[in-house]
């Protein structure tokens, strides 16, 4: 290898205690990711896509192996890995500017620099009119507009999305994909994003890592070269969906079949 | 047009209480000693609102003297014992609730005493209250705190315990320390609980300043009507209690017009 991964996740096991058994959420994973690479981790729901995230992200440390960022340790949830959540998660207390603000004022930035910086990301991302409001006042698409200009604000040099537009409409969430790729390419971001979207993953990624359900391991590490931007109609995308649909396929019918034993045992 | 409509609505039913009420007391159908005619109390309102003695310069303002009356004297007495004993009762209930809500620890050593002396009325420390206060404003205001106390503790808990875990872990995502997660994240969520509790602490308030001062004082509202019986002006009862319902619903709407104003983020937000 050239160059060191950026993130590196070797020999990670979680285990969860489930009915005084063992269950393998992940199971020997290992996932060397570059710096600035597209990652998305996609798998039926389950499989423990987001458990692994979520152990990127420090909030849940893995059981065995290590997870490393430019080669440490991570140990707990920090500023450098900012996370978008799927339920948005912003401070309904605080306008769309303060939220995005937040982050630089626990960084301890200055005033003056914080207001140019919130001001630099609300028009980067749209939303420079409605600074003032409220996030019950938005949208879906809006909100997660904020969330991500919120995480921006941190200057991260990764960012983690748990399925982030999962609750948005077709549209929206084009159009979300088209921002997250135009701010990818712009501010040369590695980005792992989790999604149960085929067409999602293939839209957005350099690489899609499909996951297995219990125990969550790696099926497939497919790496996407279609040119951007993606014509999700052209054959060759269509190719793709079809292989990752019969490997997503394979793996929805096991998790029903484990659903259906789980029953019978019950 | 429909909004007319419906205050006009809103208002038939009192006028037609008020109606069978002055009924009752003009056929003579009631004794007027037991229940005075609409007309009587509203009579007796005034002169109970108005200055007792005439404008006299050499007194005082004009304004000092418009609010020279027995009733404003009384509704004054009523409000600050209210005011100090919220204050009291809640200031105490709010750092208490907050570290119980926060810490485990804080609460295993706290609600048991809390749970034994919650269902105890505020009514039932009279006694107590006068034994170790005497009588006047401390042992109302003591009451009073009780009163407050409780409602303002057992919100502050549960919206502390209750604050969505997701914004934590925005938290720490975004590297919030311990005091900003609490002041930042803990301390907002938990406000609108807090104000309810604040609003219900307020109620009980009033109920108790009523009672103690049927007790252990000898001015405001509570006092009044008390001492109205004892000469049996029924009038001035009912005019009394009329009052102390224009108050209550005064102080309440202020509450609740102050809540939503602190928490506009909050307005609507239930039903998503």
């Amino acid at each position: 290898m050239s160059e060191p991964s950026h993130i590196s996740i070797q020999g990670v096991h979680k285990i969860f205690q489930s009915g005084g058994q063992d269950v393998y959420a992940l199971k020997a994973i290992d996932l060397e990711i570059p710096r600035g690479q597209f990652v998305c981790l996609l798998g039926p729901s389950g499989c423990g896509k987001s458990t692994l995230l979520n152990a990127v992200a420090g909030f849940s440390l893995p059981t065995s192996g290590v997870i490393t960022v430019d080669g440490a340790v991570i140990a707990e949830p920090g500023p450098d890995r900012g996370m978008v959540f799927q339920e948005y998660a912003l401070f309904p207390w605080m306008t769309v500017e303060q939220n995005v603000a937040f982050g630089l004022q626990i960084k301890g930035v200055e005033k003056a620099a914080i207001e140019a910086k919130v001001a630099e990301l609300l028009a980067m991302l749209s939303l420079t009119d409605f600074r003032k409001r409220f996030p019950k006042d938005l949208s879906g698409g809006m909100r997660q507009r904020v969330a991500i200009a919120r995480v921006l604000a941190l200057d991260s040099p990764i960012m983690l999305m748990d399925e982030p537009f999962g609750a948005l409409d077709a549209l929206t969430r084009r159009n979300l994909q088209d921002e997250v790729l135009r701010l990818w390419t712009e501010l040369k971001k590695t980005i792992l994003f989790v999604t149960h979207s085929i067409e999602e993953a293939l839209y957005l990624a350099d690489r899609t890592v499909v996951m297995t359900y219990r125990p969550g391991t790696i099926k497939r590490d497919l790496a996407v070269d279609l040119p951007r931007p993606r014509d999700v109609a052209s054959p060759a995308f269509n190719t793709l969906k079809k292989d990752l649909s019969q490997l997503l396929m394979e793996e929805q019918s096991r998790h029903n079949q484990a659903e259906f034993r789980g029953a019978a045992v019950d | 047009m429909r909004r007319y409509r419906r205050a006009a609505s809103g208002v038939l039913v009192p006028l037609a209480a008020i109606g069978f009420w002055q009924l009752l007391s003009t056929m003579g159908w009631v004794n007027a000693t037991i229940l005075p005619s609409p007309m009587a109390v509203l009579l007796k309102w005034w002169a109970y609102l108005r200055p007792l003695e005439a404008f006299d310069p050499a007194q005082g303002s004009y304004l000092k003297w418009c609010f020279s009356g027995e009733l404003i004297h009384d509704a004054m007495g009523s409000l600050y014992r209210v005011l100090v004993g919220f204050i009291i009762g809640s200031g105490l209930a709010l750092p208490l609730g907050l570290a119980m809500g926060y810490s485990k620890v804080a609460y295993g050593l706290f609600n048991p005493l809390v749970q034994v002396l919650r269902p105890i009325p505020p009514i039932a420390y009279i006694p107590l209250s006068i034994l170790w206060f005497g009588l006047g404003n401390p042992p109302a205001v003591f009451l009073i705190s009780i009163g407050a106390f409780f409602p303002v503790l057992m919100n502050t808990v549960t919206g502390v315990q209750n604050v969505d875990s997701i914004y934590l872990r925005v938290g720490r995502n975004l590297g919030a320390s311990r005091l900003t997660q609490f002041t930042r994240i803990i301390l907002p969520a938990a406000t609108p609980y807090i104000f309810t509790g604040a609003r219900i602490g307020m109620g009980t308030a009033f109920i108790v300043v009523i009672v103690s001062e049927m007790i252990a004082v000898n001015n405001g509202l509570g006092y009044r009507i008390l001492e109205a019986r004892e000469y049996l002006w029924s009038d001035k009862i009912i005019a009394g209690m009329f009052t102390i319902g224009l108050l209550g619903l005064g102080i309440d709407t202020l509450m609740s017009r102050l809540s939503s104003h602190l928490l506009k983020w909050h307005r609507g937000l239930e039903q998503g």
